[in-house]
């Protein structure tokens, strides 16, 4: 049924550091070789090898310039489903291909019940939903339920893909209804926040906003002030400083 | 969003399909449906099969049709699961009505009855189509107050001209109630009021969200503007969601549209039901297929210039 479940024992979630993430795209492409090539049906591709070349994608990695008082800075932002605890997306459902686990809160699709309507992709505000044109069915982030439910991996294997990739340690899963789980104290820590939490669709996904930057804490000397000569060093640095002086 | 043509002629047919019968569900209720078995199989059938045309065009709009008997399963908490239930249930009401007014005459508690079930069940179905993009939190210029409105009173007046024009056709529009022809004038300019408030009122929303919001940099950053899109070409969601070609013609249409209505329809209804006969039955075909069109234009413009949330990922600023 598309009716969402009124409580989960767990909310199995992300939690993505915007000032770790250095938006190298290995998550997206992690997520894209996992569930491509697991459990489920391929994520399929359109074109890929002529100059439209498209995709299904879980897991898209945008960067942004964003700007505040002290200038500009860059932001990577990956973008996946926020596994919502009034998901939209499995209400609006005509068929009851989407739903959310009672167990873990995770949302996902049963795709030999899709219709491939897309009302649930219009639905998400977030943008999480991507048809899979050559299959036509929804498609979406699973938290790689087909690895946290797989008893043969390695423990530290059962995590999403995307989670265990990160080269900057970026990403982070576990049980954000658990106030005294380790990432439920990291977003408590870091103040992490919901994406666009004036939808009403209660996301459990947190984003780490970026710490505040040092430069205004330890601002560089003014130029004039540096002393040039008195203390300058010798041998090739003193040159080099010499030439760069004149 | 995309305006797909299944989706366009789907609410347009169906709404003016179940429009035009919830008009002879009210006829049937209150006895005035004309006793001429003619006019009940034309009229009957015209209404059912533009519900159904406008149903079979939706399917054409999923990737997996052969699977559409599951979308009758949801309607707990599913508006487009309810549009099906309330499709079919309105349609087998409708049968029996038209059947029994061509059987067995109008003034019998068969065509009464069915008459009820069809006028409730097709203002349910036209409901739940509205609520289908109402519901939608992601498209704020759906999102509002004004879209079940403005539905039911495109589908009031569509459905009414389609009824006057065949009950024209038939040499039966003079012997029915009077009302319905007023009612039809109601509903034309119901149609246009409404929709003209609708637009005005989305020019004037304040959009409920930014970019800021969208990536959780709501009080840390004043702008944010988007430097590397994820991806080389476009994706379907960008297809599906961030249609802006027709934006560049909307004022144009929105004029075609009203004028279709207000230059078109009304004058041509006001001669039709003035002239009467032959020529008035061919003035109020004609009203109906320009206040068909008009819908039809009216409905493009209705996706082509929703906005989606998503694309403050994708460059808008707010939304």
């Amino acid at each position: 049924m598309t009716a969402l479940p009124a409580t989960t024992a767990k909310k199995l979630g992300l939690v993505i550091d915007l000032d770790s993430c250095v938006g190298c795209h290995a998550c997206a492409v992690a997520c894209k070789q996992w569930n491509d090539t697991g459990a489920l049906a391929p994520l399929s591709d359109e074109n890929p090898y002529g100059a439209e070349a498209s995709g299904t994608w879980l897991n898209r990695v945008h960067s942004f310039e964003a700007r505040d008082d002290q200038g500009g800075f860059a932001l990577h932002f990956p973008r996946s489903c926020l596994h919502c605890e009034n998901a939209p997306c499995v209400t609006v459902c005509p068929t009851g291909a989407s739903y959310k686990r009672a167990a873990d809160g995770i949302v996902l699709v049963d795709e030999d019940l899709c219709i491939g309507c897309g009302l649930c992709a219009w639905a998400c505000p977030y943008g999480a939903r991507e048809m899979d044109e050559s299959q036509g069915v929804m498609k979406k982030c699973t938290l790689c339920a087909d690895r946290i439910d797989n008893q043969h991996l390695l423990p530290q294997d059962r995590e999403p893909a995307c989670v265990r990739t990160c080269p900057t340690g970026a990403r982070h899963f576990g049980d954000l209804g658990d106030p005294a789980s380790e990432i439920s104290q990291l977003v408590a820590a870091r103040g992490g926040v919901a994406l666009m939490p004036e939808s009403g669709c209660a996301p459990t996904n947190r984003y780490l906003p970026p710490r505040e930057r040092r430069s205004h804490a330890s601002p560089l000397p003014p130029k004039a002030a540096q002393p040039s000569q008195p203390d300058a060093p010798d041998g090739f640095l003193g040159w080099l400083d010499r030439v760069l002086s004149a | 969003m995309f305006p797909a043509r299944s989706i366009i002629l789907f609410t347009t047919l169906s709404g003016a399909g179940f429009g035009a019968l919830a008009w002879l569900g009210l006829l049937a209720v209150t006895g005035g449906l004309p006793a001429d078995g003619l006019t009940a199989l034309l009229a009957g059938g015209v209404s059912m099969a533009l519900a159904v045309a406008g149903l079979l065009a939706s399917t054409f709009h999923l990737r997996h049709p052969e699977r559409a008997w599951r979308a009758f399963s949801q309607w707990r908490t599913s508006w487009l699961s309810r549009e099906g239930v309330f499709s079919v249930a309105t349609l087998g009401a409708a049968f029996a009505m038209t059947a029994a007014w061509a059987s067995c005459g109008p003034a019998t508690w068969v065509v009464a009855a069915a008459g009820l079930g069809t006028l409730l069940g097709a203002l349910a179905t036209v409901i739940s189509t509205a609520m289908i993009y109402r519901s939608l939190w992601a498209i704020p210029q759906w999102f509002n107050g004004w879209t079940v409105p403005v539905f039911l009173a495109l589908a009031a007046a569509t459905g009414a001209l389609v009824v006057c024009a065949v009950l024209a056709w038939t040499g039966t529009l003079a012997a029915t109630p009077a009302w319905l022809a007023i009612g039809m004038l109601v509903a034309v300019v119901a149609a246009l009021v409404t929709k003209a408030c609708a637009w005005h009122a989305a020019s004037r929303t304040a959009p409920a969200s930014d970019t800021a919001s969208a990536v959780g940099l709501t009080g840390r950053a004043a702008s944010v503007h988007p430097l590397e899109a994820p991806h080389t070409s476009e994706t379907w969601l960008q297809h599906e969601m961030a249609y802006r070609v027709a934006r560049r013609h909307a004022a144009k249409l929105r004029r075609v549209a009203a004028l279709l209505g207000l230059a078109l329809v009304l004058p041509a209804l006001l001669l039709a039901l003035w002239a009467g006969g032959i020529v008035g039955a061919l003035l109020m075909s004609l009203a109906a297929l320009g206040g068909l069109a008009a819908v039809l234009v009216e409905r493009w413009l209705f996706f082509a210039e929703a906005r989606h949330k998503v694309t403050l990922y994708y460059g808008a600023q707010q939304v």
